[in-house]
């Protein structure tokens, strides 16, 4: 089997003009992030103008810009939402929708809730950093309790939503985690979700040494990374493990899945009814 | 009445709807609210049976947000909410102008500010419709103040959000929204349907935001072969986001562009018994009706009154108001809001001609003897 190199798989999928460098900070996990949806895509051998890639706003949101698909970089949170009028006008069309915590669970928590709940096919991707990066480093809905963020300077007195449990209690038909570091998993699940018929959520534990690793002492990007090597651990792995020996571990892999009616498709069948309806009253 | 006039006994709600259907509405996002809900309840049931496609979103910014998501994929889309949802949906508002997605809001106005009087009518959100979103952007608003011209606006509405890739606000009020009037629909094919601008190069020339094709460029629809980027980020021709005080400035002509040199096309009055008037009322939505009445009684009390009345409110017609002040020496501007359009018409009038106020925002209407007081008090 001939094996693409992955700069030429790059360069396919990133536009060419006015777009590098990127916004994000050196080190980064949003690049490997980015080179890992790009790698799904290849897998699945989606052309470009098959992809519609919906953001919302933050470091994340800015990753349609880069990538040669149909983009819209909406507002704050309101990613799901804008998705979902366009996945009912183009049902062709892969609609991944990129966001961070912040994004997605706090601003846009009721938007994802509906979505997971609506089961609409689209594949959520939250890259989850714990933090508001780009205002610079807020506590967030994901931010471990009693970490500190520059708007808590006492430490963060709230509990984090756990995104993979509130994607799948919300209707989610396939919730998946890993990690920036898990660099050849990442792109696995992404396709899995992509192929996946119905809402999909891959939730990417991230870094953000410039702010939340810098105001709780986890390191640079490096030693940041080497956190999500040793805590985020295969599910499989993770179930074996005793209570006491899963404190401070995550598990990452396909986490649930579940056959359910699609929100378009089933849409399809309610016009197809109406029309049948309607033709036989008029 | 021409032979394929359909003759419908009907409210302002529902002649909204069959305007939206007629206008080729093939999709609607909507939240429940009182006294907007029936647009939604028709078009749940209507659309679908020609092939379009309804939803009722989580909340109001979900359904501004899904209605031009629908937008770029290449549907004529609308929501219909009143005051608290509009409200909700101003930052959305705002990226639909700004990124240029043809869209069509209708606000059915009732008392406010908050949960006001539910649902007593108002004009309350006038300014809103105006300046609701951040930041300077054109908008095009519309008035209706007979159930037909509810049908009419809301045609007119899409026609104008495809034609000039904007937003456009229908601002109704819960009184012409449910108000039934015998109404005559034009039959399909002899009113204008206007389809935007689609892209006649080949996708490697295509950019989104360029003026080579006129200040209003084709929108290409996604998933169409046309791969580009929608931001609500300043950005250059291309969609790309940009600091360039070379590239931010142009866009911001051509965007005001579009709709300033084209008043022409969007503004809408309609005068009655202005000839010879020396006093008129400037009026638009349901208190144009008293309005109507108001002058029809000054007139058959031999006083020289006539009416007015404004179809397109924003942009507002400056220039039209500018001239009525030179024909009457008093203007009368009626509004169920405690003073809003009328500052546009002071500003127009610059003291030519007295501008009195009649406001009541309590719910309750604006009678017709109270314009005719106005009119005739010297």
């Amino acid at each position: 089997m001939e094996r693409k190199v992955l700069a030429d798989v790059e360069r396919h999928y990133l536009r060419t003009i006015k777009k590098f460098p990127t916004v994000w900070c050196a080190g980064c996990g949003l690049g490997i992030i980015m080179g890992g949806i790009i790698r799904a895509i290849d897998s699945l051998a989606l052309d470009n103008d098959e992809v519609a890639m919906v953001s919302g706003i933050g470091c994340t949101g800015r990753m349609p810009v880069y990538l040669d698909f149909n983009t819209l970089h909406t507002t704050h949170g309101r990613a799901l939402a804008f998705a979902t009028g366009l996945k009912m006008a183009r049902p062709d069309l892969k609609v991944i929708v990129v966001m961070g915590d912040g994004d997605a669970l706090a601003i846009g928590g009721n938007h994802f809730i509906h979505a997971c709940r609506r089961n609409i096919d689209m594949t959520a991707i939250i890259v989850n950093n714990m933090t508001y990066g780009m205002t610079g480093g807020q506590y967030s809905p994901t931010t471990p309790q009693w970490d500190f963020a520059t708007t808590a300077p006492y430490g963060n007195l709230e509990q984090p939503f756990d995104i993979a449990e509130l994607a799948r209690y919300a209707g989610a038909s396939f919730v998946a985690r890993t990690s920036a570091y898990h660099t050849t998993e990442l792109p696995k699940l992404v396709a899995q979700g992509i192929a996946k018929r119905g809402f999909a959520v891959i939730e990417v534990i991230s870094h953000c040494h410039t702010n939340y690793g810098k105001l709780n002492r986890k390191g640079g990007a490096v030693e940041m990374l080497q956190w999500q090597r040793d805590h985020i651990i295969p599910l499989s792995r993770y179930e074996k493990l005793s209570p006491e020996e899963r404190a401070g571990k995550i598990p990452r892999g396909v986490l649930f899945e579940k056959e359910a009616p699609e929100y378009v498709a089933e849409y399809e069948k309610v016009i197809e009814r109406a029309m049948a309806e309607a033709g036989r009253e008029g | 009445m021409s032979p394929n006039a359909r003759v419908r006994f009907l409210s302002g709600n529902e002649a909204c709807a069959e305007g939206a259907l007629a206008a080729g509405c093939r999709f609607y996002a909507g939240y429940p609210i009182t006294p907007s809900t029936e647009i939604a309840e028709i078009l749940s049931l209507r659309l679908p049976q020609i092939g379009g496609k309804f939803i009722q979103m989580e909340d109001e910014i979900a359904s501004i947000a899904a209605v031009i998501g629908a937008s770029i994929g290449g549907l004529k889309a609308m929501t219909a909410t009143s005051g608290p949802g509009f409200s909700l949906m101003q930052e959305n508002i705002g990226f639909a102008a700004m990124a240029e997605i043809p869209c069509v809001i209708v606000n059915v106005q009732r008392t406010g500010p908050s949960t006001g009087l539910p649902t007593q009518p108002a004009q309350g959100d006038v300014m809103q419709a105006r300046w609701g979103t951040h930041g300077d952007h054109p908008i095009i608003a519309l008035a209706p103040s007979t159930v037909r011209e509810c049908f009419d606006l809301t045609v007119r509405a899409f026609n104008l959000s495809e034609r000039y890739r904007t937003p456009v606000i229908v601002l109704m009020d819960a009184d012409i929204a449910h108000l039934r009037e015998k109404v005559e629909l034009p039959a399909p094919g002899t009113f204008e349907v206007v389809e935007r601008l689609r892209p006649g190069v080949p996708p490697d020339w295509y950019a989104p935001y360029s003026e080579s094709e006129g200040p209003v460029p084709p929108l290409a629809t996604f998933g169409t072969g046309y791969r580009f980027h929608i931001t609500g980020l300043f950005h250059d021709i291309h969609g790309f986001p940009t600091t360039r005080l070379d590239e931010i400035n142009p866009a911001i002509e051509r965007v005001f562009g579009k709709i300033e040199h084209h008043l022409a096309d969007i503004l809408q009055w309609e005068e009655f018994a202005m000839e010879g008037a020396e006093v008129a009322v400037v009026a638009y939505g349901s208190v144009a009706r008293a309005a109507l009445r108001a002058v029809k009684e000054a007139r058959h009390q031999g006083f020289p009154a006539g009416l007015a009345k404004l179809l397109t409110i924003w942009p507002f017609p400056e220039e039209y108001l500018s001239r009525l002040a030179e024909r009457c020496r008093l203007l009368v501007v009626p509004e169920m809001n405690l003073g809003q359009l009328v500052r546009e018409v002071e500003r127009a009038v610059c003291g030519r001609a007295r501008v009195r106020r009649v406001n009541r925002a309590d719910g309750a209407i604006i009678t017709p003897g109270q314009i005719l007081s106005a009119l005739r008090e010297e």
